[in-house]
């Protein structure tokens, strides 16, 4: 779509790589130099570190310290509640080629995104056009070229010292809205990029550190809430030049020289400490996690191309390989296709996702780098979902799949922790990010074109672990340092009151130890004649299991009342919901009466119309649990009935503990009547189970003729059509004929 | 940040008795590299049978060498499912949650995968009865073999001694 690589060796000006070299030639040295030597750049000493580790470890700290600091001071600058209340920005440091090499807190997927669009940048012959000088500003937002979704908007500042590049200053921010069809940052229900809203591929927006008046116009034009973009962008900016002033005082007092050779140790630094980890913490082997995310668009037949109104299973059969030479290389073979959806990743995102997870668990010291990236393979085949074979593929929520895709590497890596023995690394994943609640229309503040993308979601519970139950509503995968944000500040840019935000029970999947719970939020359309909502999370499937017998956290669902008798409830002060609790006994149903109530797993959806004083429910995940619930601590579920967190009716039939509520509302159990019923449940167990054989026997026949809904029989369709791997070892497990197909298109 | 622990704070470990600060120190510490076999040690002083444990697989899962020579999958209840190289849960007892009545044993109405998309696979031990593994797959999804470690590449190659 966009062009790769261009030849710059006839170029009209000197080239300003290291010792005459031009960009192009700087980052193909790098790659053949790690290819051939299997060190970064070909370092395979440390020698400032070992010579002088005091001076290594104090300009780490400066450039660290710098762009932590740059992160802290810009996001000021931003007007938006994602940037200010959430911290959906990072900022990081890189080579003239684009390896990282240090980074500010916030959203680390994108350290590594970001290092793509700068190799782009490299690769297609910036230096020569458009050039690349002190001062110019380039944005990116193109998940082509680097990036996730064109939600994340990125900024580059060269860093160029007495004419040479010696490194780039970048940051990145979420969006509010992207400009595209539909209003929001991740709009849902789109079938191509054309339908993504604005994508700036890698362009020059500025010089001299301004930002080009034209550019500003677009942005004025493209999006329906330019005002934060615009904030946004400077705060980018401010972030990159606070980055870019700091490395040239260090340069200046450390010598060029110095900084040249610390950026290729620290790289190496990392990847050496990574394969260090790798072997202390793990074990060689293969490990298979797979993925499920469920795309249920037969809901928007009508409002989608007839070809895009399906419904559609992501397969995502990650294969973990640990080799004893250290390799460390995950394989999506296997996958399926893309689609006509907003889900699809590009292979930039997919490294993103991957660069995330590395950080939370093998990234072993402070120097979190690319050094750690350089030590992995990834095998993203061709035509699936991972890397589409359609380079004009929506991709606005690719997220969707990306979230879900990594759960298989924490499985596989906490298998490893559990069989060194590194236990309290040990976490059942995550869980789905969602719900995401996005809408758009006339808002409060008089403007007919309103946008706006809640992150509440960030703060979902957390998987329980090896030892411990999972924290409630605290993180995202995508960002450690999860905030739910202030309801005042979500309220200031949403035509939407919040009713009420509690800890939602049962969220987190049962086990020994169980996952964190999520929360729910009881939003009231306020202050708008209409407005269109959004839902985003699993609905029809568990993204993932637990671990060691753990069940996965709660599926989502989407309830909204419209039509209600609201505003005469407030009028008549009469009771209203505040909160939802449970779905067999609703406190909305109670509360509100409307004349349509959708109340179903339907969690993908094109925006849905609602208008002032209709309610509707967000529910946040809870993470995974860990353990046979007939394990877990009897103290521990009648503290979970005590906070409400547990409903009363699954104390004996989920933990088989024996319970009873006094008439001041305490529960205690009975430890003797517990005892027994332990034993009596696990004895059922035995006898409503099945050998696998047999089970195998009798579900044979079904898989043959593909006896599934329309989703899973397009999942494994277009598996079997993409990978011969996952041909061959799905017709031995089944024991089909070698030359069985799961049927044609339905 | 210490490089070592001792085997009771690994055994406290394993039975979840560190108080969070404790378990957040070791969280954020560099690791100890004697872990695994004061590890091994703990859990073989556990272990109700006496084969040697090579490799734990989960809280009641272990790669184990008897006597023979043969190495195997066992569990705690005594149960072996086979040579360890094969998927031990083929050898277990399974239950599947593939109906909404199934699955709203467990879970709240609509908090839970619809039964067409998706089914719980609960793997047990076949003799205690104790829930091994969850699996979350869409029907007809191949049993999946989570782990095959290279065991001989592991002692050999990184621990320096003889499987």
């Amino acid at each position: 779509m966009v062009a790769e690589v261009s030849d710059v060796r006839n170029m009209t000006r000197p080239p300003m790589g290291w010792a005459g070299k031009t960009l192009q030639e700087m980052l193909a040295e790098s790659e053949r130099l790690l290819v051939d030597t299997g060190h970064y750049y070909g370092v395979n000493k440390l020698s400032l570190k070992e010579n002088d580790p005091i001076r290594y470890e104090k300009i780490w700290s400066r450039l660290r310290g710098g762009i932590v600091g740059a992160r802290e001071t810009a996001l000021n600058i931003s007007a938006s509640p994602i940037v200010r209340e959430i911290g959906e920005l990072c900022f990081g440091l890189y080579t003239p080629e684009g390896d990282s090499i240090t980074l500010s807190t916030g959203i680390m997927a994108h350290v590594h995104t970001m290092s793509e669009a700068i190799k782009h940048m490299v690769r297609a012959g910036y230096e020569e056009d458009p050039g690349i000088n002190p001062g110019d500003i380039f944005t990116n937002n193109d998940p082509q070229l680097g990036d996730v979704h064109n939600a994340d908007v990125q900024e580059f500042l060269p860093i160029i010292y007495e004419g040479e590049l010696v490194g780039w200053a970048a940051g990145v921010t979420h969006e509010t809205d992207v400009g595209a069809p539909q209003p929001a940052s991740m709009p849902i229900g789109t079938v191509s990029r054309y339908e993504d809203g604005f994508i700036v591929s890698c362009q020059k927006v500025g010089t001299n550190d301004r930002i080009h008046r034209d550019y500003e116009n677009r942005i004025t034009t493209a999006v329906r809430t330019p005002f934060y973009w615009i904030l946004d962008e400077r705060c980018r900016i401010a972030g990159c030049q606070i980055m870019r002033e700091n490395v040239l005082r260090v340069i200046e007092e450390e010598g060029l020289e110095t900084y040249k050779t610390f950026i290729r140790e620290v790289i190496e630094d990392t990847r050496q400490a990574f394969q260090k980890n790798l072997k202390l913490m793990t074990v060689p082997g293969i490990y298979r996690f797979p993925s499920f995310m469920d795309v249920p668009h037969s809901i928007d037949k009508g409002q989608m191309p007839e070809y895009a109104a399906v419904d559609s299973l992501m397969n995502c059969p990650m294969e973990l390989r640990i080799g004893t030479d250290l390799a460390f290389e995950i394989d999506l073979d296997g996958a399926n296709k893309w689609g006509y959806h907003s889900f699809n990743c590009t292979p930039s995102g997919i490294q993103g996702g991957l660069w995330v997870g590395l950080s939370q668990t093998l990234i072993p010291n402070d120097k979190v780098n690319d050094g750690a990236y350089l030590a992995t393979k990834f095998n993203t085949p061709y035509g699936t979902w991972a890397n589409p074979d359609n380079p004009a593929v929506s991709n606005t929520l690719s997220w969707m799949y990306l979230i879900p895709c990594f759960t298989g590497m924490f499985h596989g890596l906490s298998t490893a922790f559990t069989a060194r023995g590194y236990v309290e690394e040990v976490v059942a994943a995550y869980p789905f990010t969602g719900n995401i609640t996005q809408g758009g229309g006339p808002n409060h503040m008089g403007n007919p074109n309103g946008a706006w993308s809640n992150f509440e979601h960030s703060a979902c519970g957390t998987s329980a672990r090896y030892v411990m139950d999972g924290e409630t509503s605290c993180a995202a995968v995508w960002n450690p340092e999860g905030d739910m944000g202030d309801v005042e500040a979500w309220e200031l840019l949403e035509p939407l009151l919040y009713l009420g935000r509690n800890v939602r029970p049962m969220s987190g999947g049962a086990g020994k130890f169980r996952g964190g719970l999520g929360f729910e939020t009881v939003r009231l359309v306020y202050n708008t004649p209409h407005q269109v909502m959004f839902n985003a999370r699993d609905g029809h499937v568990f993204q993932c299991s637990g671990l060691f017998g753990g069940y996965p956290g709660a599926t989502g669902y989407r309830h909204s009342v419209k039509n209600t008798d609201m505003k005469e409830r407030i009028a008549k002060q009469l009771p209203y919901p505040t909160c939802d609790q449970d779905p067999e006994n609703s406190q909305i149903d109670a509360n509100v009466k409307g004349r349509t109530v959708v109340k179903d797993q339907y969690c993908y959806h094109r925006p849905d119309p609602h208008q002032e004083y209709d309610v509707y429910l967000s529910l946040i995940a809870g993470g995974h649990g860990v353990g046979d619930c007939l394990e877990r601590d009897v103290a521990l579920v009648v503290s979970d009935l005590n906070e409400g967190y547990l409903f009363g009716r699954f104390a004996e039939r989920l933990y088989g503990v024996v319970a009873q509520q006094g008439t001041d509302g305490t529960w205690t159990a009975d430890l003797a009547a517990t005892e027994a019923k332990r034993a009596e449940m696990r004895k059922a167990r035995l006898v409503r189970s099945q050998s696998v054989e047999e089970w195998m026997a009798a579900q044979r026949g079904r898989v043959e003729r593909m006896e599934f809904n329309s989703a899973v029989r397009k999942m494994y369709r277009e598996s079997h059509e993409l990978s011969p791997k996952w041909r061959r070892e799905f017709t031995a497990f089944w024991r089909l004929p070698a030359d069985w197909t799961p049927g044609s298109e339905d | 940040m210490p490089e070592t622990y001792d085997k009771k704070t690994i055994a406290d470990l394993l039975d979840a008795k560190l108080g969070w600060p404790e378990l957040h120190e070791m969280m954020s510490s560099y690791k100890d590299p004697d872990r695994f076999d004061k590890y091994i040690s703990v859990l073989q002083d556990r272990a109700p049978w006496p084969e040697q444990i090579l490799l734990p697989l989960g809280p009641h899962l272990f790669i184990v060498k008897k006597s023979n020579g043969d190495i195997v999958t066992k569990s705690t209840s005594g149960f072996e499912f086979g040579d360890y190289r094969e998927n031990w849960k083929l050898k277990a007892r399974i239950f599947v949650r593939d109906t909404d009545e199934k699955y709203e044993e467990i879970y709240p109405k609509l908090s839970h995968a619809h039964p067409e998309w998706m089914e719980l696979r609960e793997f047990y031990d076949p003799l205690d009865g104790r829930l091994l593994y969850v699996e979350a797959v869409p029907p007809g999804y191949p049993i999946v073999h989570n782990f095959e470690p290279d065991l001989q590449g592991f002692y050999e190659e990184w621990l320096g001694r003889p499987l």
